[in-house]
Formats: C-alpha cells, sequence, structure tokens
C-alpha cells in the first residue's frame, strides 16, 4: 500500500484490522518528509520521529486493549501553527511567539488527540495569518509544491504545501478571509471553511475573531467529511460556538450522494469577471461539469468588489485589539527589562517581534478605532457586512450554492503579490464574503493551467456544510481530480 | 469678599463581587486574598494567546439585582466591549468593560438612590451600571517613585467588578458619605458582596465648584477617606476660585496619609480607549422573564425596611435610617423588638451606646456574644427601678463584650440600692469623712448635691437618689436642731 497518497478513510481500515501498521505508515511517511521538506518548507516545527513514535506505541497498546475504535486512529495530522499544542511550539510564524510552547491545547487538538490522531508537526503560515502567501512568515516562506518558485498562497500555506507534498494525510488550517481556500485552490486540494460558529475558535490563535474559523484540509472529499466529523461542534469554551445538533458530516454526505439531488446553483457573474483569463475558463469548464446535471444559473452581485474593503476595515480593527496582548511580560520574546521603565520594553517587544505586514496592521486597526474615524471606518463597515449578509441570505432562499473562481489568480511567483499589497489584497475577493457573511465555503481543484492548480469555491447556507460536501464529491466523480501528490 | 460657590459631586464607584466563587470570565476561584501571587490563575485570566473569556452567569444575575435595588432601567441586551489601554496589569492591554455610548450600552441606566442627611431626604441619580473585569495588581518596592522594578500578581486579573457612576448631584463630603453608607447597605442587602474586603470597594470622585473644572480624584480607598478628600478639594479648589485662579482639569491622587491630593497627571484631552464590541462575547439577551425572576428572588432592601421600621415601630426617619443601614443592627433591634416594646429607647440604647461598645471593642458584628435577651432584659431592670441608667450604662461594656446575662449580676446584688438603713449608714460615713461640706450643706442647700454625688460614688451610683437626698436632709436638719 501506498502509505503516502492513500486517502485517510483507507488508511482507517487497514489500521483497524493491522493497528501495528500505522508504525511503517509513519515511517514512510518520515522519509518522505526528510526527502521534499528542505525543497517545500512547510514545517515551522516538525515533531521528531523518535517522539512520535513512542506516542505511536501507547496509542497502538491503548487501541488494542479498548473496543473502542479512534476516529482517526493512527492518522499524521499536520497543524497550523496558530493552533495552540500543549507542550509543542506554537509561534504564528511570528518572532514575538518563537519560544512560546502552550499550557494547553485548543479544543480542536483535545478532540484530534482523543481520536487517536498523531500531531506531527507545525506548519508554516503568515505571521499572525496576515497574508495570502505564507510569505509574511517571520521564518522562511513555503513553496508551492506544483512550482517551487511559486507560492502555496496563504496563510495557510504550510498545511496545504505539506498535503500536496505528502508530508501529511490531512492537516488543520484556519480561514478568516480565505487562508483555507486559497492555499487549497494554488496546490490542488480540498479545503473547507466552516460556518462561523461551528468548529471551537478556543486555542486558535485569534487574527479578527468575528471572521477567524478552524477547518479541514485534505486530498479528497471524504477525508475532509471525516476529519470535519472530529472537529465541528459546541464548545462551552467559546462563546461563539453554536449549540445545534450536528450530522454525521461523512454519512449525509454519502446519503446526499447517493440520493444525488439536483441542486440550484448561482453562478456569481462579477466573481468569474475580477479573475484572470486561464482561471476564469478553467472555472466555467467545471461549472459547465455542474450544470450537465444541476441546474444552474447567472447572478450578479454588484456591490461584491467593496466585501474586500469591509474586510481588511473589520480584520485590522480586531486585529489591532487582539495583538495588543504581545507586550512580553508573561510570554513571548523576551528582552532586557534592566533599569528600564515597561514603556520602554514593550516598544522593542513589539518592534522587534512584529513584523512588516502585521505592524501595519496593527497601525491601521488602531486607526479604524480611532474617535473620529471610527464610525467612517469601521461602523461603515459593519453597515455592509449586515447587507451583504442580508443579501446572500436572499440568495439562498433561491440557491442551494454559489460557485465562483476560488482565487482570482493562479499560484503567484515567490514575492511577486507581496510586492504589490493592493493586488494581493484584491486576490482574496472572492474568499472574504463567506468570512463576512459567517456562511461555509469550500475550495475543490478543478484542473491545472501550465501544470498550476485552479479551485473552484463553493459558499452554501450557514450549517449546510453537506451541501458543499456533495458538490465536492460530485466534481471529484466527474473530475477525477483526488489524492493528487505534487512530485516535488 | 468670595460667594460661596456650588458644589457638584458625581462618583464612580467599583465594587468587586466578592460573593462569586469564580472569576468573570473563566472558572478560576476568585478566592485569592492572601494567596501566593500569580497561584489564582489559568490561561483566560493571563490572556494567553488564543484564549476565550465566557461570562459567569451568576454575574449577571447580581448586577441586574443591584440595577432592580438602584431603580435602574435595565437594557434588554448584553454587549460587552473593549477597552484598551496599555498597562502590565492588564494581560490583555485590553480590559472587557461595558461603554454607555451609541451602538453600545451598559447593562442598567438612569437609576436613583435616597439618602438621608441632616434630616432631609435627597435623590442621588444613577447615571449607569458597568460590568467589568478586574486589572491584575502591581507590586511596588516601597513607593512607586523608589522602586528599583515592579512586580506584578495576576490573582485579581478577571474579578468581576461592577462600576456604579452618579450624576454630579452630590453637593457636600457628608451627602457624599450619606450615599455611600447607603450603597454600601444595599450591596450587603443583596449579599453579592463583602465591602470590608480589602480592594473590594473603591471610589473615584469627580469634584467641581461654581466657576472651575471637574477635578477627579482616584481610587479612595473608604468613606471616611472619600470625606476626607472631598473636603480638603473644596476647600482647595474654593481657595483658587476666591483669588480669581483658575481650577485646572486634572487628575488627583489622594494621599491618605498627608491628608491632601496631589495632581497624578492632567487631563487636557480624553484618552482614546478606542472601544468596539468584543468579538468574542457575542450580545446576550437579558429576557424580562429573568428580570422578573431575580426581582423576585431580591430580599427586603433598605428603603423598605426604613419605611417598615417608621411604620412597624413607629420610629422616625433618623433612627430607622440608622438602624437599618446597618444590617446586622436592624436584624439585632428586630430580635429585641419582639421582647420588648418600648421601641424608641429600644433603639436610642442601639444606635449610642451600644454600637459605640462594640465598635469600641472591635467586634465582628458576627461573632458577637451579646444576645438580645441580654439587651431586652437590662431595658427591663431600668424600667423597673432595679437598676439605675448609670448602672446601665456601666455594665453595657461588659455585657456587650462578654455577652453577660443580668440577671446573674442582679442575683450578686447588682441591683440598685433602696435600704434606708444602708444608705444612712453611707451618708453618715460621707458626713463624717467631708465635715467641710457638712458646714457649707447648712448653710446651703444647694451643697447638697456634693454629698449626694459622694455618695453615689461610694455605692459605685447603686444608692437611689431620691432616698439619699432624703436622708441627707433629715440628717442636716438633727444636726441644725442639736446646735
Amino acid at each position: 500500500m501506498n502509505f503516502i497518497a492513500a486517502p485517510m478513510y483507507k488508511l482507517l481500515d487497514e489500521f483497524n484490522t493491522n493497528p501495528d501498521l500505522v508504525v511503517d505508515y509513519l515511517s514512510k511517511l518520515y522519509d518522505r518528509i526528510a526527502k521534499v521538506e528542505e525543497k517545500v518548507k512547510a514545517f515551522i516545527t516538525l515533531r521528531p520521529f523518535n517522539d512520535v513514535l513512542n506516542e505511536v506505541e501507547s496509542l497502538i497498546r491503548i487501541r488494542k486493549s479498548s473496543r473502542n475504535s479512534m476516529a482517526l486512529f493512527g492518522i499524521a495530522v499536520a497543524i497550523k501553527d496558530n493552533i495552540s499544542t500543549k507542550g509543542l511550539r506554537t509561534t504564528c510564524a511570528s518572532r514575538i511567539l518563537e519560544n512560546y510552547i502552550p499550557p494547553y491545547d485548543a479544543t480542536v487538538i483535545a478532540k484530534l488527540k482523543s481520536e487517536g490522531a498523531i500531531i506531527i508537526g507545525k506548519t508554516n503560515m503568515d505571521e499572525f495569518a496576515m497574508g495570502s502567501t505564507t510569505e509574511t512568515s517571520a521564518f522562511f516562506a513555503t513553496r508551492n509544491p506544483w512550482d517551487l518558485t511559486r507560492s502555496p498562497g496563504g496563510s495557510s500555506g504550510g498545511s496545504a504545501a505539506a498535503l500536496a507534498a505528502g508530508e501529511a494525510t490531512v492537516a488543520l488550517g484556519s480561514d478568516t478571509g480565505g487562508s483555507i481556500r486559497n492555499p487549497a485552490a494554488f496546490t490542488a486540494i480540498f479545503g473547507l471553511k466552516p460556518t462561523y460558529g461551528l468548529v471551537s475558535r478556543y486555542g486558535l490563535i485569534a487574527y479578527a475573531s468575528s471572521l477567524d474559523q478552524i477547518g479541514p484540509m485534505a486530498r479528497n472529499t471524504d477525508d475532509l467529511a471525516l476529519l470535519l466529523n472530529v472537529i465541528a461542534g459546541y464548545d462551552p469554551k467559546d462563546s461563539t460556538s453554536i449549540n445545534i445538533p450536528l450530522p454525521n458530516f461523512y454519512k449525509a454526505m454519502y446519503d446526499t450522494y447517493y440520493r444525488e439531488p439536483r441542486l440550484k446553483i448561482a453562478i456569481a457573474r462579477e466573481l468569474f469577471e475580477y479573475s484572470e483569463d486561464p482561471v476564469k475558463n478553467m472555472s466555467y469548464k467545471s461549472v459547465d461539469v455542474l450544470c450537465s446535471y444541476h441546474e444552474c444559473r447567472e447572478i450578479s452581485i454588484p456591490y461584491a468588489k467593496h466585501s474586500v474593503a469591509a474586510y481588511y476595515i473589520i480584520s485590522m480593527a480586531e486585529a489591532g485589539s487582539n495583538l495588543a496582548r504581545y507586550d512580553g511580560v508573561r510570554y513571548g520574546l523576551k528582552v532586557n527589562f534592566d533599569n528600564r521603565n515597561w514603556v520602554e520594553v514593550y516598544k522593542e517587544v513589539r518592534t522587534r517581534g512584529f513584523g512588516y505586514e502585521v505592524k501595519k496592521r496593527i497601525a491601521l486597526g488602531a486607526y479604524i478605532l480611532s474617535t473620529g474615524y471610527w464610525d467612517m471606518y469601521y461602523l461603515k463597515a459593519l453597515r455592509f457586512r449586515r447587507m451583504l449578509k442580508e443579501e446572500f441570505n436572499k440568495i439562498f432562499k433561491e440557491f442551494d450554492a454559489i460557485v465562483s473562481p476560488t482565487m482570482p489568480i493562479l499560484p503567484p511567483k515567490l514575492g511577486e503579490l507581496i510586492a504589490d499589497p493592493i493586488k494581493m489584497y484584491y486576490s482574496d475577493v472572492n474568499t472574504v464574503i463567506a468570512n463576512l457573511i459567517g456562511a461555509p465555503a469550500i475550495s475543490i481543484p478543478i484542473g491545472f493551467v501550465n501544470g498550476l492548480p485552479v479551485g473552484l469555491q463553493v459558499m452554501v447556507r450557514h450549517f449546510n456544510e453537506v451541501t458543499a460536501l456533495y458538490i465536492s464529491k460530485f466534481l471529484e466523480d466527474k473530475l477525477k481530480l483526488r489524492d493528487l501528490i505534487a512530485l516535488v | 469678599m468670595s460667594s460661596i460657590p456650588e458644589v457638584k459631586i458625581g462618583l464612580e464607584i467599583h465594587v468587586q463581587l466578592t460573593s462569586l466563587k469564580t472569576k468573570l470570565f473563566c472558572p478560576t476561584p476568585s478566592n485569592y486574598r492572601g494567596e501566593e501571587p500569580n497561584t489564582y490563575v489559568c490561561p483566560v485570566c493571563l490572556g494567553l494567546p488564543g484564549t476565550l473569556p465566557v461570562v459567569n452567569k451568576k454575574a449577571i444575575e447580581y448586577a441586574i439585582a443591584l440595577a432592580l435595588a438602584l431603580n435602574c432601567e435595565i437594557n434588554d441586551k448584553l454587549v460587552f466591549v473593549r477597552k484598551h489601554y496599555f498597562y502590565p496589569d492588564l494581560p490583555k492591554n485590553y480590559q472587557i468593560s461595558q461603554y454607555d455610548g451609541p451602538g453600545f450600552s451598559s447593562i442598567a441606566r438612569n437609576g436613583y438612590v435616597k439618602i438621608f442627611v441632616d434630616g432631609k431626604s435627597k435623590i442621588v441619580r444613577i447615571r449607569r451600571i458597568n460590568i467589568e473585569e478586574d486589572p491584575g495588581k502591581i507590586h511596588y518596592i516601597g513607593s512607586i517613585e523608589t522602586s528599583p522594578y515592579s512586580l506584578v500578581d495576576y490573582n485579581r486579573s478577571g474579578i468581576a467588578l461592577l462600576e456604579i457612576v452618579t450624576e454630579p448631584d452630590i453637593e457636600s463630603p457628608k451627602e457624599a458619605r450619606a450615599f455611600l453608607d447607603k450603597l454600601i447597605a444595599i450591596l450587603e442587602y443583596l449579599g453579592i458582596t463583602d465591602t470590608s474586603r480589602e480592594g473590594a470597594f473603591r471610589v473615584d470622585a469627580n469634584i467641581s465648584v461654581a466657576g472651575g473644572s471637574r477635578v477627579e480624584i482616584k481610587n479612595i480607598g473608604s468613606i471616611k477617606e472619600v470625606e476626607k478628600a472631598l473636603t480638603y478639594e473644596i476647600i482647595r479648589q474654593k481657595n483658587i476660585v476666591g483669588k480669581g485662579g483658575e481650577v485646572k482639569r486634572e487628575t488627583r491622587h489622594w494621599d491618605s496619609s498627608k491628608g491632601v491630593t496631589v495632581p497624578l497627571r492632567s487631563k487636557e484631552f480624553e484618552e482614546d480607549y478606542r472601544y468596539f464590541p468584543d468579538p468574542d462575547l457575542p450580545p446576550m439577551i437579558i429576557t424580562k422573564t429573568f428580570i422578573e425572576s431575580v426581582a423576585k428572588s431580591l430580599p427586603e432592601l433598605p428603603d423598605s425596611r426604613i419605611e417598615r421600621f417608621i411604620k412597624q415601630y413607629e420610629l422616625d426617619e433618623y433612627r430607622a435610617t440608622v438602624l437599618v443601614l446597618i444590617k446586622w443592627l436592624a436584624d439585632f433591634f428586630e430580635e429585641c423588638a419582639k421582647l420588648y416594646n418600648n421601641y424608641k429607647k429600644l433603639a436610642d440604647l442601639l444606635i449610642t451606646d451600644f454600637l459605640r461598645w462594640v465598635k469600641e471593642f472591635n467586634l465582628s458584628p458576627r461573632e458577637l456574644k451579646v444576645q438580645s435577651i441580654h439587651i431586652v432584659k437590662l431595658l427591663q431592670y431600668l424600667d423597673k427601678g432595679v437598676i439605675s441608667i448609670k448602672m446601665l450604662k456601666e455594665s453595657l461594656p461588659r455585657i456587650v463584650k462578654e455577652g453577660i446575662d443580668i440577671d446573674k449580676l442582679v442575683a450578686e446584688g447588682y441591683t440598685k440600692l433602696d435600704d434606708e438603713i444602708v444608705i444612712e449608714k453611707i451618708v453618715r460615713e460621707v458626713m463624717a469623712e467631708n465635715p467641710k461640706a457638712v458646714k457649707d450643706a447648712l448653710e446651703n442647700p444647694k451643697a447638697v448635691n456634693y454629698l449626694v454625688g459622694m455618695v453615689m460614688k461610694k455605692t459605685r451610683g447603686r444608692a437611689d437618689p431620691n432616698k439619699t437626698v432624703e436622708i441627707i436632709k433629715r440628717l442636716l436638719d438633727e444636726i441644725r436642731k442639736k446646735s
């Protein structure tokens, strides 16, 4: 069995009959990592193989002695480095947290562990998730496994690259304005931003609290659904998590898949128009595939482009607030305290600890919320957000899903996008809408242009992840683009 | 001569909800007092990356109870905001608080408190009540100026606070005191806080005199200090205005050891706290049903108890107010009143000598040895003439301190001395010892009082005064007849 490319659901079957296989699987995986990681640079912190092995051996004993099957038994998961892992360095790709070791597990991490998943390491990202290319990482840029001169996207670029390079079986990312879907599209994997409130944010190091959401990343729809099953659910530690009964997403996805209902799908014209031609053309091709069975209609969302402005205003305001806590007093970057007052210490910690993009967003966030400007920017953005929600509620009354290209561009050359901030911010145009309205959205691989991946985004109603998974499964079936691993 | 300027005082009071078992936004226990620094903490109240606040529902219940007791309008939506400022005692460098402004709201607004000063009732309006988290505490080695470094203790970080803000309706330090006494009583009746605990009750005062700007005095620790600080500040400001000077708008600090206020920082512009709704805490709906259920569970509050005391015990407003505002004393009064129905006499004893001795001996009202029956019997013996008022006052300290049964004292002979033979014997002794006083008394009837006083001294006040006077007069007459 090819452990590297095998889908998770198959591995789970194998491990269920023979738990000891997990050791072989992990050693093959670590071989693969040793081979490709130097080129891809997906991980900030990779756990030593021996540590993982020790953990696995005791896990196998537990598995053998108890009848309890674990939903992710033995599966190697890569975790974005803004999700707190007890005892395992969590840096947010920032100097300010370079040596920060959380004393607690994020709720999603606790869930993964109790289901037998193996956390192999923490993946690279844009610093504090602020960026679209994984280049604002304070440590290094991650490369796109499909073309090492290009970016894997961001900010969950490390998790996406790890999957595309065969360094992990599934991964977790976080998505504030597209940070799961963007790198998923650029690396030919599947990525889902769940409904806001479906997955606990407890332990996710906040960028913009009202937009952040943890989500699954995988190389096929089944694995995505299985991973979502584990991480979703109400958490009393997160006041924004929603307490409603949830389906078994995997089962519900298959139920729908076998029934094969015809859906009403909206083609968002403007979101195609913003895109480069190769992306647009490839996207329309996959739309044709969808429309051969489902009922499609083009719709217009003329104000959609303002989403980018609203998104950046809200996210920067919240970021400035969320990042105020990094002062080097209790944790994080340590500087010399002797004979200096706390203002001097704070200044040095924050000057040295934060990178340029983060400083820019903190400064703009403070400006946006300051007296005299806050109604002009912040309140206006909130009003737009409310309006957007209402408009999309109307669309969702008529349609089951809204499709668009995930990214308006192909994976950019390293350094290309980061040099042009306006272009970089506008590359989020299609993805930020789902965060602003809180709805789930998925990115599905639909093809390659000159060897560069293209993804299609499907937005669905709140808590209708099953519909998104069904469409993903439908396209996966027709396009046969799944379990893809770049040669590197 | 300058005219007397009008004084306007508004108070901002921070009250810790010490009755809560846990902090405001995390399950960390709240009984941190006296514990090792930084041991009553968790990832949430340390503001570690990725942690999230969850509201303590009981704190909301307490806030609503206070809002009802202060006659406030309660907002139907509970919105928390972040108030940003960098300070080492604030782990997130923002405080989760509330803000009363467009788009936001405090939990409660527009209430009032009735106070009673110099024989008159008066209304002090409440502007708002906010719920917020307490910061940690900074310790200095020696004073803030000389300390080579500062230490931060986060045990207090995240403790639930209510901030109560009045309108500037208070016009004198005395009124401020009456208001604070009333507020503390209300808090005590509600059982939501023990204001006697260190740091559980902190006051900021805004004060201005006519013709001057508003000056804020920060962090005054007790009611007595508030009264002193305000008195000082009024004189200071009036002096400036009287000399034609300008009172600067500033924040001052009350130095209780020197008894003066000193400038802290000048307040030329409002600090920009960049308030915005905390995205980690979605607005909570406060339903009418919830408010009603809190209202139903409210205990009898000071105002209605004062009214009841006036009606039921026919006390005047002054006595009723003094009693009721000291809850344990009012409770004690009611216990006594079940057995003794000269309520006015009872009230007078309790609010004067009784209370004085409790304070003098520094007794904890919860651990008093004296019982209602002791006081009732004392008054009954007085009424029956078994003991004198002087004896009552003399025995009261021991009874208050040790809870001695007055029956025991009376059985041991501690009664008023009315045996004429005994009194006559003592009178003769006194007259023999004071020939000069006897001579004076023979000439001047008013000088008899001296002899009476000497008899009282000898009997420690037990001799019946009327009988004593009678006997002295008779003996003096006998001397006159002989001569």
